[in-house]
């Protein structure tokens, strides 16, 4: 009995590692450093990362979902095409759905959705986690990598959308007195602004370790 | 079974399924696009042409155009689809256009991929609203950092010569091609 419970206890605590691991200690962009294209490309406002991460969100986890599902049966000589081919219909069908529903947002967004189809991070993901673990687990992983990924990019997007624009989410925040920079808009703007979120992240794991030793 | 059947066996039937899914998502959503893009250009061609009821498909030579009538069924005007490059890639717009074509009635930026928060700002009313009741004779023009004063000038967005000017130019461009076969 006491041996179920203890069973039952690790298995919900490696749960909630694998599901938060993808906020902050292995971030998929400010950690791994990877889905960078889209990372600087979309977000020159929230929507539009936030629109991104979600499509990353249902794309990672159907897929993660289904690889982990068939890891035993795929012979490993073929796991990568497989892997693509699962990949690229998830991302198809995003297409698709942006298009039959949100015109606007996948307008916006242009190439960068169908491209989901190489990012690293659903390969990656696909490769190194899904492919090795159990259905639940991945599930959870997908999930953590994916929506860290989106919270990222929404503010990443938010900071330049709010410099850049005056905005946030399409909403005048800053009033006319404001002098938008434009600067922040454009491609130098994504990586500057990467750039001071990757600085501010390594900040506050130094202050933290430093606090924890005492 | 031996390795390489496996491997051509668990390929094969994952792209079918994957194949499958694909055409039902494509057989649920492809109407809907469909409606929407023709939703779009419904909008946009009633935006463009004030007093609009209806519209009719037309084709002189390789131009495409929307003849516009009103309820009493007189043409009201004409809404030109056009597209040119602009800075970073392609500019598409409607334009409408009074019956004789020679003033513009209104345009709508359909699509285009300019700078954010420069040239992008061509997708502002702001923007759009000053061809409004603009002569095209004998063509129209921008002018920078100061208030239009001829009747074919517009005032291009601070910062974005480059894509003002090419909305100006592509219509300049079809609204002639137009003309010379109408």
């Amino acid at each position: 009995m006491a041996k179920i419970d203890r069973g039952d206890t690790n298995a919900k605590r490696r749960g909630f590692i694998e599901f938060a691991k993808g906020f902050w200690k292995e971030n998929p962009i400010l950690v791994m450093l990877l889905g960078l294209c889209p990372t600087l490309a979309v977000t020159t406002s929230a929507i539009n990362g936030l629109t991104m991460g979600l499509a990353v969100v249902f794309v990672l986890t159907g897929s993660s979902l289904i690889i982990s599902v068939i890891r035993n049966i795929v012979p490993k000589q073929v796991r990568i095409p497989t892997f693509i081919v699962i990949i690229a219909t998830f991302v198809t069908m995003v297409d698709l759905f942006l298009k039959a529903f949100f015109l606007d947002l996948s307008k916006a967004l242009g190439p960068f959705i169908p491209l989901i189809v190489v990012n690293c991070i659903i390969l990656g993901r696909a490769e190194a986690f899904a492919s090795k673990n159990k259905v639940w687990f991945s599930l959870l992983d997908a999930l953590g990598v994916s929506f860290g990924f989106t919270v990222t990019l929404v503010v990443l997007g938010g900071i330049r959308e709010l410099l850049g624009m005056r905005t946030f989410f399409g909403m005048n925040v800053l009033g006319e007195g404001f002098e938008p920079w434009i600067v922040m808009l454009l491609p130098p703007g994504a990586f500057i602004t990467l750039g001071f979120m990757l600085g501010a992240k390594n900040l506050i794991d130094i202050r933290m370790k430093e606090r924890k030793r005492g | 079974m031996s390795n390489s059947v496996k491997m051509i066996l668990i390929l094969t039937l994952i792209a079918c399924i994957s194949g499958g899914v694909l055409s039902l998502v494509y057989m649920i959503s492809s109407p809907l696009i469909e409606a929407n893009m023709l939703d779009e250009q419904r909008k946009s061609i009633f935006l463009v042409v004030p007093g609009a009821e209806s519209y009719e498909e037309k084709m002189k030579e390789d131009i495409t155009y929307f003849e516009c009538k009103d309820t009493s069924g007189s043409t009201v005007g004409i809404a030109l689809p056009v597209q040119g490059n602009g800075y970073q890639g392609v500019i598409k717009l409607m334009v409408g256009l009074t019956p004789d074509l020679s003033r513009i009635t209104g345009i709508k930026v359909l699509e285009q991929v300019e700078t954010p928060g420069l040239g992008g700002r061509i997708s502002e009313d702001k923007f759009q609203d000053q061809f409004k009741d603009v002569s095209t004779k004998p063509a129209v023009e921008y002018v920078k950092n100061q208030e239009p004063e001829k009747d074919t000038e517009i005032r291009a967005v601070t910062g974005a010569t480059i894509s003002s000017r090419s909305v100006v130019a592509i219509i300049n461009k079809n609204i002639q091609r137009l003309s010379s076969v109408l």
